[in-house]
């Protein structure tokens, strides 16, 4: 398996959320996701791995080609066995942080992939797919 | 397991009879030494620089030998450990591999079995000693592995800091102007820098405009977002105006979506525009004001 294919990276530092965005790029670039879509879905990438850092306390990160039979596409999974979400309607409302962001991490990712599923409960940790598809 | 160590180990009869042979042997042993690592360096260092460093490892083992030293840990032991310390840390910078650097150690086994086969000392004793000392420079050369990593981590950081400092100028552009050209990822350390950086040269240079160009930003996320917008609030708050450049349609998509909101602050496509922008702002000023500058 070669980086166009993905892989996983274990999230523990910064450098790791560049290393998954960097990744995340390559594949994009392989399943030749136009320029646009790449930017999208590697800031949303940044966003949900920076989360799985801050607010998971560290995580993994897989990065597959997806195919739908169709269509090609990056499908991205974030997991973490942090504290959880309680409160998802809050956690994606704009402007809402826990930390000292923006408030814009989670709901902004979501805008900026065609799939995003969420599975998380308290104390579980969260789980995180989201997929890119090419147009 | 210390049975097994025991066993092995180099007690104080074998270490005077290695010492013994270290020095009767010293020029063979140098030489084949220096012949086994001369092989896997491949002629990227000089014979003789080479011959000198085997030489003086073969001086430090022996020292530490005739010391009465039975493990590395020993004090007998201390200019040898030293010695291995240099050697990894001058390998490591010159870019040799860590199991290049071991080696460099490890021939002295393959050199030491060879004169013990020309002595024809096959016996069940000799087999011990050997075992013994092999351990010992088993020892050594994960010795130089620790030391190789830690000169290579020391290497890095170095390059982190310079790069810290190379990638995060603040340059003037035109009279009252300075722009800072963003390039690669903007983490909260390098945020701090490019802040730091800004402000101080708002203050050296007594520029009124200041802007601030993610052309080499790769992605801008919230995270970017949010270091950009406190050193713009910073930057006013010493009454300074910043213009946000460099911004490419797939950035500003991306940045849409996200529900990034730059507010009143002016944002240009390219630096010239920005540039441009500020110079139309300073024109006006200077019209009101009086006598045009520049």
């Amino acid at each position: 398996m070669t980086a166009n294919d993905g892989g996983r990276i274990p999230v523990a530092s910064d450098q790791d959320v560049v290393r998954v965005r960097q990744l995340v790029r390559t594949v994009a670039v392989a399943v030749k996701l136009s320029l646009v879509d790449q930017t999208k879905v590697v800031t949303a990438a940044s966003e949900l791995a920076r989360n799985t850092l801050v607010y998971g306390g560290g995580g993994t990160v897989e990065v597959s080609r997806a195919d739908n039979g169709r269509r090609a596409g990056v499908r991205i999974v974030f997991t973490d066995q942090g504290p959880g979400i309680a409160d998802i309607d809050l956690a994606f409302t704009d402007g809402y942080t826990s930390g000292g962001g923006l408030g814009l991490g989670l709901s902004g990712a979501r805008r900026l992939v065609d799939e995003f599923d969420i599975d998380t409960a308290v104390g579980q940790g969260t789980t995180i797919t989201v997929t890119k598809w090419c147009r | 397991m210390d049975i097994g160590r025991q066993a092995v180990a180099l007690g104080s009869h074998e270490v005077s009879r290695f010492a013994e042979l270290l020095a009767q042997h010293e020029d063979a042993l140098v030489t084949t030494w220096t012949d086994q690592v001369a092989a896997t360096l491949r002629g990227r260092l000089s014979a003789a620089e080479l011959h000198r460093q085997t030489a003086e490892l073969h001086k430090g083992f022996r020292s530490a030998l005739e010391g009465g030293a039975t493990s590395l840990d020993a004090e007998a032991a201390g200019e040898l450990r030293a010695l291995l310390g240099d050697l990894s840390t001058s390998r490591a910078r010159q870019g040799f591999t860590a199991t290049e650097t071991a080696t460099s150690v490890y021939a002295l086994k393959d050199a030491v079995l060879r004169i013990l086969d020309d002595n024809g000392g096959a016996d069940a004793t000799t087999l011990r000693d050997y075992l013994g000392f092999s351990a010992f420079v088993d020892r050594a050369g994960l010795l130089t592995f620790d030391a190789y990593v830690r000169a290579r981590e020391e290497l890095i950081s170095d390059q982190a800091e310079q790069l810290l400092e190379l990638s995060t100028p603040v340059v003037k552009l035109w009279e009252g102007v300075v722009a800072v050209p963003l390039v690669g990822t903007l983490d909260s350390a390098r945020a701090q820098v490019v802040m730091e950086r800004l402000l101080q040269t708002l203050v050296d240079t007594g520029s009124p405009y200041a802007i601030i160009d993610i052309t080499g930003v790769p992605a801008v996320d919230t995270q970017v977002a949010q270091h950009i917008l406190k050193t713009v609030v910073a930057a006013r708050l010493m009454g300074a105006d910043c213009i946000i450049s460099g911004i490419r349609p797939q950035i500003a998509q991306t940045i849409v979506a996200l529900g990034i909101e730059f507010g009143d602050i002016a944002t240009k496509s390219s630096l010239a525009d920005a540039l441009r922008h500020v110079l139309r702002l300073t024109g006006e000023a200077a019209r009101r004001g009086g006598p045009r500058e520049g």
